[in-house]
């Protein structure tokens, strides 16, 4: 064991570590909100004396603020819902059937992961334009869905695996069906890692910022919420509150749903990896 | 015949240590099961077709698109339909290997992210260790910060660390006295502002992932090696090492592929890739070349370039993978 001093020593780091990395997060919402005139003094203080809802307001009133939010729930809850289960079936099937081609699938799978979605991003704008999806949330629906399957079903595998085949065999005896024991037993016992590999679909959907700039171009009331942000870069001055309000909206919920989960996240991923 | 003997053995040679696939030499065990349990040769491409259909149609079908534009004279002209698409064979790719700029970007990409994945790495490997030296409460505060870091949406992030380093109202330069320094002006300290971003918001997976590894490993285990009077540094390096090794591995390529690919950080925090291109990576060198100047089929060369690099990334992790005899 780890001798006393050293311990609190220890301790004292992590501690100091941790305001260091909660630090940009509390300036964000410190700074979203202080008052206009607190926001632009040269002689910034880690407090406010006058909280003031003033960068919300100035965000809330954009006429689209609203739809954006909303448009960016349904994007994520989408892809995080579709990828889920298709990723699961598929997480199945390979780990639990031996057929021909299956390790080649499983390597394709492997490199799909590393293709940037952003060189994809020329052939992909030709792709919904020419399916009639420019402009529509399917165009950013549907491509975040290919980008986080690989990965969902790459981690899947190991939670799948761990299910014991006896089971399978036991409930076959009992006369369930196949399609019976896929949702009603395999299925809850898979879910801590379906939610974890739902953390990592969620971010890359509700962080998505490429597609909703080049893919939304005329409608912008299809846009996101990163594109409510940038309206408050301007190019002499930018209004540091309203950026500041602005991404505190759009954290809150990332942070919300990484708390909910946070138990299964660090089981899970220790669970994925030992396989 | 050797098949019979196997059959014998209560525990076949499966307890030797190999990882839980089995991969053991030898032939295997054959499994008895209730007949007709496996259903029809089919099922499993059932079962799969969904998901072969998505990748088939938005990835497979747009790499191959890629590729295609990448041989071809393809711009504005082209995509409007006021000039015919013409065949360039290699030309798109001689062009952009005569260029100093993509070799020059190139240069920066492998360098950046090589900084990125090693900072990350130290940072996230030594927080692990931290966490298994202390107690409950302080780990759950530091857990607890380094979860919100990774929670930060990539834009988000940016733009909270431009705003902490911003030359006016940032408390940084306050708080170091550097006046109004401006961090994006030059080129090294505008790529270290995005470096810090990078690694604030990555360092957790590794933290946490590499923190499961060593609570995974049994504690018996360590305190034999204690008891055998092994000293910490030993203990690390034979046995924790050799037990995180695959865990490593992931992380380390995982870690590869996202910081190669970094995009929104670089693009929002130095304004789509710095003063005259100064910031620009492979990735943000694509999109503005495709997007910004409408050369389609030179960003799509640019596209094919990162896909060959990521995937020869790929195989050597396969290579390792295979070489740990883990069953795919």
């Amino acid at each position: 064991m780890v001798r006393r001093p050293w311990r609190l020593a220890a301790e004292l780091a992590a501690l100091v570590i941790a305001v260091v990395v909660a630090f940009p997060l509390y300036w964000m919402v410190l700074s979203a909100f202080k008052p206009a005139g607190e926001i632009e003094s040269t002689n910034p203080r880690p407090w406010t004396l006058s909280p003031s809802l003033d960068s919300f307001r100035r965000l809330f009133q954009q006429e689209e603020f609203g739809r954006y939010f909303l448009n960016s729930v349904v994007v994520a809850v989408s892809v995080v819902l579709i990828s889920s289960v298709i990723a699961f079936l598929a997480a199945t099937a390979v780990t639990r059937f031996k057929f021909k081609f299956r390790t080649t699938l499983l390597i394709m799978f492997l490199i799909a992961q590393m293709v940037p979605m952003e060189a994809l991003a020329i052939p992909l704008f030709f792709q919904m334009r020419d399916l009639g999806q420019l402009n529509t949330l399917g165009a950013l629906i549907l491509p975040h869905i290919a980008f986080s399957l690989p990965f969902a079903i790459w981690m899947l595998r190991g939670f799948v695996k761990a299910v014991p085949e006896a089971l399978e065999e036991a409930a076959a005896l009992d006369g369930a069906s196949r399609t019976r024991f896929l949702w009603q037993i395999l299925f809850p016992l898979v879910f801590p890692g379906l939610v974890a590999t739902s953390v990592f679909s969620f971010i890359s959907a509700w962080n998505d910022f490429l597609f909703a700039k080049s893919f939304i171009i005329s409608d912008t009331s299809q846009s996101t919420l990163p594109m409510a942000l940038l309206v408050f870069f301007k190019p002499d001055e930018n209004d540091w509150g309203g950026i500041m309000a602005a991404s505190t909206v759009m954290t809150i919920p990332v942070l919300i749903f990484f708390v909910l989960v946070q138990r299964r996240l660090v089981s899970g991923l220790g669970g994925a990896v030992k396989d | 015949m050797t098949h019979d003997i196997t059959l014998s053995k209560p525990d076949g040679p499966t307890a030797a240590g190999r990882g839980p696939g089995g991969s053991a030499p030898g032939p295997r065990r054959v499994r008895k099961r209730p007949p007709g349990r496996r259903g029809p040769a089919w099922t499993p491409w059932l079962y799969l077709a969904p998901a072969l259909v998505v990748l088939a149609a938005l990835l497979a079908y747009p790499i191959y698109q890629l590729g295609l534009i990448s041989f071809l004279e393809y711009t504005q002209a082209q995509v409007s339909g006021g000039e015919p698409t013409t065949f360039k064979g290699f030309g798109n790719y001689a062009e952009l290997f005569r260029d100093e700029q993509f070799w020059q970007v190139l240069t920066a990409t492998v360098v950046f992210a090589a900084a990125c994945v090693i900072s990350t790495l130290a940072v996230g490997c030594a927080l692990a260790v931290l966490l298994t030296r202390i107690r409950a409460v302080p780990r759950l505060i530091l857990m607890m910060a380094s979860l919100g870091a990774w929670a930060t949406p990539a834009i988000t992030g940016s733009t909270v660390w431009m705003f902490l380093f911003d030359q006016d109202f940032g408390p940084v330069n306050k708080l170091l006295g550097l006046g109004d320094h401006s961090w994006t002006y030059d080129r090294y300290s505008a790529f270290a502002l995005v470096l810090f971003e990078v690694v604030w918001c990555s360092f957790p997976f590794v933290m946490v992932t590499v923190y499961a590894g060593i609570r995974a490993v049994p504690s018996e285990v360590l305190e034999a090696a204690s008891l055998d009077g092994a000293s910490q540094w030993r203990i690390w390096r034979s046995v924790l090492a050799p037990m995180l090794r695959p865990i490593l591995v992931v992380v380390t390529i995982q870690s590869i592929i996202w910081d190669f690919k970094v995009f929104t950080q670089i693009y929002v925090m130095t304004g789509g890739g710095g003063i005259a291109g100064q910031n620009l990576v492979l990735n943000v060198y694509a999109y503005q070349k495709a997007f910004a100047s409408s050369q389609y089929s030179l960003g799509a060369a640019i596209g094919i370039v990162m896909l060959l690099i990521l995937l020869a990334v790929t195989l050597v992790y396969l290579r390792l993978l295979r070489r740990q005899g883990e069953e795919l």
